[in-house]
């Protein structure tokens, strides 16, 4: 099938259009039919995506499934897959019938809280297949509406506080990354992904306005991305739109956020800031590794202080997130195979532990870690799937956690012991920050009046958990699923970003 | 002679209109005669928009060169009259409801369209003078339309005066301009440029320059423009918004270019200057607005800036971008003002944003489609609005001005607030008095059809870009 990325892409706006179109009417029916249709195309988007697996070839390092169509003014609309971003589809795909799921006993504005993620749904997929720049900035922006209209609407209490941030925010970095785009496009004259891959930016370096700027136009080009990524990722120190919006959020909104939104700046540096200025890369490597190791130590450190369990795991992620940027700029075989195991493994634990708050906050309406306590006399089933997934989060051997943050802290000690050093020290952290909101939240005596009489998971809400524990498992048992798949194009791209490096600086790191 | 005639027959027809219309609302039924007139007018427009963009007939001179017809002032014409028959058909409904519908007004559009027509079609500073000062004119009058309102009588004055002052530095340049250059034609100014500009000849550039920087209302010289968006009745602020802008930009496309194309050192950095001052300033002046119609004045500054920094890269594909761009941003005009129109509470019109609260509950619809807009004025993907501001973008980057670039990307992220707010009031604003939205069946259409385009534009931007390109490099030489 040709068009196979096309239609993954598309079903889930399609099915947002039958809704905005043909749904009538705001009562249980009306509700019952837009959240079913919703279900409905999430999961047939995953169960047609999973046809991109079967007819993947790992070993093939070029992009699959190319579709190429001439577009307005010499761009084209042309998609792809390659073993980098084949998983981040998947992962998207498989997360958002959860999603659905996660919302069914949403009671405002049904149709348009369905319709808002499903255009989301159809923009996360879009980035992460676009072969042309301008039709992955498209996708990457417009994503920024329906969040935007998510959080604002069916938000907590400062949700237009925290939209508008996260709108701003993002925007701000984004169109840096716009004009920069407009200036590779001049120099390559082409918005062909593929071929700006092969592209050798200038590096020489140039003085602007006074100052000397070694790497020349690639660190220019390199910074803008930077400016776009380092805030969707989000890096420390420009995360903090992140806690925001992931406390007023809803449930669901907090789970695509956590799950697929943040992947997008990890899958940036991948795509673009690596193999298209290798040379910048390298020569602020530095600076991305001392982000993320002040990020993995200052944020476990913050999310030691919470007292709101959803912000609690929004800097967790913020954290793990230095991982994957660290892992990613080591520019190793480990690191960056670690650093796309972690995005995916991140995906499942941050997206249940977002589920897991709102399960509770479903009962409570409170994410005051003080209004809980004792949970687990009243609620043992939950109390085990949170407690999974606590231990995932801490990175626990046998879960996909371990996995994701051993690689990445094994790549990180050949490229820099340093950082590799601090950011070890963050593996505690995050097990005294986890641990001990699961022991404030889980167990102790059930002394709280409002808890005595809450109910353990529904049918439901176990169905939800269930897909999210097997994969947790099951790559944390079997990481080679994964690395299977991504480690031949990782290695090309490894091998093309070391070749492109001047001599000497390479000499001097095999000489280390 | 008859060549001549020929190739302005299309502004000989509007002007003789504009006369039988006068005389036949006169001599007949006065004000009762004036939605007959309106539908005419609105016909005509359109008429005159399909004659002019599928004529085509190469590039043409009448009159010894004072007046040029080429597929760049086709392409400014079809924009210029599309959109102010739109604006039209949409006012009629307002203003005959609120007792406004005089059959002059209608007259006074056409009138101003023929100056447009002859301003963007200006071979000449005499002819562009005579296109200028017609349309503004007409405009000063519509105006003040609403005779007894103290506000929109304060808009015709303003307007008056500061119009006057700009025509005054427009005539002072030009007269420099003829001084040094012997001249008033465009091509014969041009030639006299072969090494460069005489102080003197610059003098009158920038002189120029400020006059029509007033038109286009680009700051530092855009302080009427609030108060005038404010006082006038809605119809006339959609109009000033739409066709008015478009022939300004035009214009400054064509003295530069046309007359000025020799030193476009010299004027770029002008341009330039004037484009960051309005980007900015149109964003952040905006923030503390709460009517409507005045944060509408500030977009459009903003709006300006754009337009402005594609014309400042003095590039084919500058020209090619501020044509795209003014064409989207009249389109995006007429989505907004269809809206703001309809805007009412207990029967009298309202303008304060906080009216907007929760609008999207009564009417899903219509918020959706002004949410489109608002996405779009933004110049967030994939609303058309984006591609405008990619195309400016791109023509400044590729002529090397990359820091001018970087700043209107920075002033779009302040713009993008006050957008946003609409957005925030329309849909997660507090419960309360909520604005009523009565619509003529043309302002709906208007509305939901414009808003479609926004989102539809993104397939191939409706063809609009080979037609663009063929205007540029009609220009530019």
């Amino acid at each position: 099938m040709t068009n196979l990325l096309s239609i993954i892409t598309f079903i889930p706006a399609v099915a947002a259009a039958i809704l905005a179109l043909f749904l009538r009417g705001n009562d249980a029916a009306a509700q019952r039919n837009a959240k079913w249709l919703a279900l409905l195309a999430t999961t047939a988007t995953f169960l047609v995506s999973l046809g991109l697996l079967t007819g993947f070839d790992p070993s093939n390092t070029g992009f699959q499934f190319v579709e190429d169509h001439e577009w307005i003014l010499g761009f084209h609309y042309k998609l792809g897959v390659d073993g980098i971003s084949i998983l981040f589809v998947l992962l998207t795909t498989f997360l958002m019938p959860i999603t659905i799921l996660s919302t069914w006993e949403v009671e405002t504005r049904v149709k348009e809280y369905m319709i808002a993620f499903l255009l989301l749904e159809t923009l996360m997929i879009g980035v992460f297949v676009a072969l042309d720049l301008v039709l992955f900035y498209l996708f990457f922006e417009a994503g920024l509406i329906p969040m935007f209209l998510i959080i604002g609407i069916w938000g907590g209490k400062d949700r237009i506080y925290a939209a508008f941030k996260f709108f701003l925010y993002t925007f701000l970095g984004s169109v840096l990354m716009l004009v920069a785009m407009i200036a590779m496009y001049m120099d390559a004259g082409t918005t062909d992904i593929p071929t700006l891959l092969n592209h050798t930016f200038a590096s020489d370096t140039i003085s602007v306005m006074g100052f000397q700027i070694v790497g020349g136009m690639q660190t220019l080009l390199w910074l803008a991305f930077f400016a776009s990524f380092a805030v969707k990722m989000p890096m420390w120190p420009v995360h903090t739109w992140l806690p925001d919006a992931h406390v007023q959020a809803p449930t669901a909104g907090s789970v695509v956020l956590a799950a697929i939104l943040l992947k997008m700046g990890g899958y940036g540096f991948l795509r673009f800031s690596l193999p298209m200025f290798p040379v910048a890369s390298d020569l602020l490597t530095p600076l991305v590794f001392w982000m993320s190791g002040i990020a993995i130590v200052y944020t476990s450190l913050v999310a030691l202080a919470q007292s709101d369990m959803k912000k609690l795991i929004a800097y967790s992620s913020v954290a793990h997130m230095g991982y994957v940027t660290m892992g990613i700029f080591a520019a190793n075989q480990q690191g960056v195979d670690g650093a796309i195991f972690q995005m995916i493994s991140h995906g499942f634990i941050s997206g249940a532990l977002f589920l897991c708050v709102g399960v509770i906050y479903d009962r409570m309406h409170t994410r005051e870690i003080d209004a809980y306590g004792g949970l687990v006399n009243r609620m043992p089933a939950y109390a085990l799937v949170f407690m999974f997934f606590t231990m995932a989060n801490v990175g626990l051997p046998g879960t996909s956690g371990f996995v994701g943050e051993f690689l990445t802290l094994m790549g990180a000690f050949q490229a820099n012991t340093w950082v590799a050093a601090v950011a070890t020290s963050g593996v505690i952290l995050s097990a005294a920050y986890a641990l001990w909101l699961y022991r404030r939240v889980v167990f102790g005596d059930l002394i709280k009046e409002a808890l005595k009489t809450i109910t353990d998971m529904s049918l439901r809400e176990r169905a939800i958990f269930a897909p999210l524990v097997a994969m947790t498992l099951l790559l944390g048992v079997y990481p080679s699923l994964v690395t299977d798949r991504i480690g031949p194009s990782v290695t090309a791209l490894l091998t093309e970003y070391h070749a492109a490096l001047p001599a000497e600086p390479a000499a001097e790191a095999a000489h280390n | 002679m008859s060549t001549d005639l020929a190739i302005i027959l299309p502004e000989i027809v509007l002007a003789l209109y504009a006369m039988a219309a006068l005389m036949f609302g006169v001599y007949t039924g006065k004000d009762s005669t004036a939605p007959t007139i309106l539908w005419a007018t609105v016909g005509l427009f359109i008429v005159l928009a399909a004659w002019i963009g599928i004529g085509g007939g190469g590039e043409r001179a009448a009159f010894g060169g004072l007046f040029l017809d080429d597929p760049f002032s086709r392409f400014a014409k079809v924009v210029i009259l599309l959109s102010a028959a739109a604006v039209l058909a949409m006012s009629a409904e307002y203003m005959e409801r609120r007792g406004l519908l005089r059959f002059e007004y209608p007259i006074l559009i056409a009138l101003a369209v023929t100056g447009m027509m002859v301003m963007v079609s200006a071979g000449d500073l005499l002819s562009l003078y005579v296109g200028i000062e017609l349309q503004s004119l007409s405009l000063y009058v519509v105006a003040a339309l609403r005779r007894d309102s103290a506000k929109s009588t304060e808009a015709g004055l303003k307007y008056f005066v500061l119009g006057a002052l700009s025509s005054g530095l427009l005539l002072y340049g030009a007269s420099l301009t003829y001084g040094f250059a012997g001249t008033t034609q465009f091509a014969g100014i041009l030639s006299t440029l072969h090494d460069g500009a005489p102080l003197g000849l610059t003098f009158g550039l920038v002189f120029i320059l400020a006059a029509l920087a007033f038109k286009v209302s680009a700051a530092p010289f855009h302080m009427w423009t609030p108060d005038v968006y404010e006082g006038s009745p809605t119809p006339v602020t959609a109009f000033f918004a739409s066709a008015p802008k478009v022939a300004a930009m035009a214009l400054i496309a064509r003295v530069s270019h046309d007359a000025f194309g020799g030193v476009v050192k010299d004027w770029s950095q002008v341009l330039a200057a004037l484009a960051v001052v309005s980007m900015f300033w149109g964003a952040i002046a905006a923030i503390g607005q709460r009517d409507i119609k005045r944060l509408m004045a500030y977009s459009s500054i903003a709006h300006m800036g754009f337009a402005l920094m594609g014309l400042s890269a003095g590039t084919a594909e500058g020209v090619q971008a501020m044509l795209i761009y003014m064409a989207i941003y009249a389109t995006m005009n007429v989505g907004t003002f269809a809206f703001i129109l309809s805007m009412e509470r207990n029967g009298r019109p309202v303008t304060d944003i906080t009216m907007l609260n929760q609008f999207a509950k009564a009417e899903p619809l219509k918020a959706l489609a002004l949410l489109i807009l608002m996405f779009s004025l933004a110049g967030v993907p994939p609303m058309v609005g984006f591609f405008g501001k990619f195309y400016v973008l791109k023509a400044a980057v590729d002529a090397g001005m990359t820091g001018v670039a970087v700043a209107g990307a920075v002033s779009s992220v302040i713009g993008a607030f006050y957008y946003l707010r609409i957005v925030y009031y329309m849909y997660f604003g507090a419960e309360g008095d909520v604005v009523e939205s009565r619509m003529s069946p043309v302002q709906w259409a208007m509305l939901v059809g414009v808003a479609a385009i926004m989102v539809l534009g993104v397939v191939n931007l409706f063809g609009i870009e080979p037609p663009a390109a063929i205007a540029a490099e009609a220009l530019v030489r």
